[in-house]
């Protein structure tokens, strides 16, 4: 069962949410009622996307663990697919991606659920690797092995691993907070979802100074700055439900929006590598579920480690 | 094919009524499969495919308005045509049944139940085929009765996801129903998912384009027939799609 606590995280969450659609109606009624306007158009689907998601998510949580280590399984799975879906492979990668997918994926989950920390935290990196790189190799086929390999261990790394630490959050045994650990996944969660929407929103109303103008024209220093420092303020203003005091808040949000920021160009990097501009559809205005967690992915592990290094 | 070449053998405790020409071979004169006891299962694997391939309906708007229609695609996966009968809309996939291969579809009692009756498929000979034992007689007979096909004129599963030429078939089975429209569809990543040779899948996202119909001209010869029948496949991997 949530705490009182957590339900008032998610009661805020959803009077966001709420605004937020009453808004997008808002502008719907006075600027575009032809439905034209492609920003508005934009803005409206991601809202309901928003919406699928912060329910699901809330669901899981209510259910606990399970729902929780299952969840973000799944969202493994989905952006594991869109990873090797615009990745070439070749015939001899088959069974060592059907091991990716099938075992290696679940069983990381697992090793979450039953809290084995010191496995789940080598298993991709170390077992998994070797694993899939003797598959590859026992295939026969030797074309580009290095270049296969490396794809398919990066995808599972980012897409499996980095994700994993998300759910094993829960699994963190912090002094007078048991109990309530999933208001660190709300923090976690809020803060890199907000701080994307807000260096979106600072970047438009004064981004001047591209950082990587090669990579993402759109983001900006300014962007960043301003993004970084309210999305301080929100990780500040969520102090009471989390084990750190104010100023704790603030610095971890601010480092995890840091993270979350190089997650977006890391990722938009490969998508310039592959030429693509999304990788998927699978939400509609967010493009891929890869596309929506990208920040989160990097920024996770970060997470994970800092709270388990100072707080248990 | 005269009927009194045949004379009737055994009903199959599935519903077929199976057939045998004068000489022995078999031919299926394929009744329509009785309905399900359970009716939502097809609903059900149809939307499972989707799922596990990530392809979405077809749009109704997209599809000819007149039926039957022959729908021909590229072949690189065993899933290629339960991929297109699951993008189909519901009321297309209950008179649209893919054309199968008999020797691959009736091995077990697994291919068997989704062969016959969940894809409802119209089982062809491709071993001992001959002037009697006419592979395309029960697709004109399935044609006749308004059911449409799916057909892969390639004839066999591409290894590299490359369109091969396309076999005669399709030209023998419309050359006399000229108005028949026919519709390209092409399949994307499907031979990722479940290549030639594998038992287990890997969940690549599979795309599924629909194009315009086509119909074959009067007095068209069946080559050039044939190569604008796969132009209009391969167009449609080749295109940029939004």
């Amino acid at each position: 069962m949530l705490q009182n606590d957590t339900l008032f995280l998610a009661g805020g969450t959803y009077a966001l949410l709420i605004a937020t659609s009453v808004v997008t109606w808002l502008l719907r009624r006075l600027k575009d009622p032809d439905r034209r306007d492609p920003v508005i158009n934009n803005l409206s689907a991601r809202v309901q996307a928003w919406w699928a998601m912060v329910i699901i998510f809330t669901v899981a949580l209510a259910v606990g663990k399970p729902g929780t280590v299952i969840l973000f399984a799944l969202t493994s799975f989905l952006a594991l697919r869109e990873f090797v879906t615009l990745t070439p492979t070749r015939p001899g990668d088959h069974r060592a991606l059907f091991l990716a997918f099938f075992v290696v994926l679940p069983l990381q989950y697992f090793l979450i659920y039953v809290e084995w920390y010191g496995l789940f935290s080598v298993f991709i990196p170390v077992y998994a690797f070797a694993l899939l790189s003797i598959r590859a190799a026992a295939a026969g086929d030797t074309t580009e092995y290095l270049a296969r390999t490396g794809k398919l261990q990066w995808g599972l790394m980012v897409c499996v691993y980095f994700v994993s630490h998300v759910p094993a959050l829960l699994t963190l045994e912090i002094p007078g907070f048991d109990g309530h650990n999933a208001n660190l996944l709300f923090f976690l969660v809020a803060v890199v979802q907000l701080s994307d929407v807000l260096q979106y929103v600072w970047g438009k109303l004064c981004g001047r100074r591209p950082i990587v103008p090669a990579l993402s024209p759109n983001k900006t220093l300014e962007g960043f700055a301003g993004g970084a420092l309210s999305a301080a303020l929100v990780g500040a203003a969520l102090w009471w439900a989390t084990p750190f005091a104010p100023w704790q808040a603030a610095l971890l949000a601010a480092l995890v929006t840091l993270f979350g920021f190089f997650g977006g160009l890391v990722m938009s990097a490969i998508k310039r590598d592959r030429g693509i501009k999304d990788y998927g559809s699978t939400l509609a205005g967010h493009g891929g579920i890869l596309d929506r967690i990208d920040s989160l992915c990097f920024a996770a592990p970060l997470f994970f480690h800092l709270v388990r290094f100072y707080f248990t | 094919m005269p009927v009194e070449r045949f004379r009737l053998r055994r009903t199959g405790g599935d519903g077929f009524l199976e057939v045998m020409t004068v000489d022995g071979g078999a031919v299926d004169c394929d009744e329509p499969p009785p309905v399900l006891a359970a009716p939502f299962l097809p609903t059900a694997l149809a939307g499972l495919v989707r799922l596990a391939t990530g392809v979405r309906p077809v749009p109704e708007g997209l599809l000819p308005r007149e039926r039957p229609v022959v729908f021909f695609a590229n072949h690189g996966s065993h899933l290629d045509a339960p991929l297109i009968w699951a993008a189909l809309p519901a009321d297309w996939r209950a008179v649209t049944r893919p054309v199968a291969a008999r020797d691959y579809w009736e091995e077990g009692a697994v291919r068997r139940f989704v062969s016959r009756r969940l894809l409802r498929a119209v089982l062809i000979e491709r071993r001992k085929i001959s002037a009697r034992n006419n592979p395309l007689a029960p697709l004109r007979e399935a044609l006749g009765r308004g059911e449409s096909l799916i057909l892969f004129p390639e004839g066999t599963r591409s290894p590299d996801g490359t369109v091969g030429a396309f076999r005669s078939g399709l030209h023998h089975l419309v050359r006399d129903r000229p108005e028949v429209p026919l519709v390209p569809v092409f399949l994307d990543n499907l031979s990722r998912i479940l290549p030639k040779g594998e038992l287990l899948p890997v969940p690549f996202i599979a795309n599924l384009f629909v194009g315009a119909a086509i119909r074959m001209r009067p007095d068209e010869p069946k080559d050039a027939f044939l190569e604008r029948a796969r132009a209009a496949v391969v167009a449609l991997g080749t295109a940029p799609q939004s």
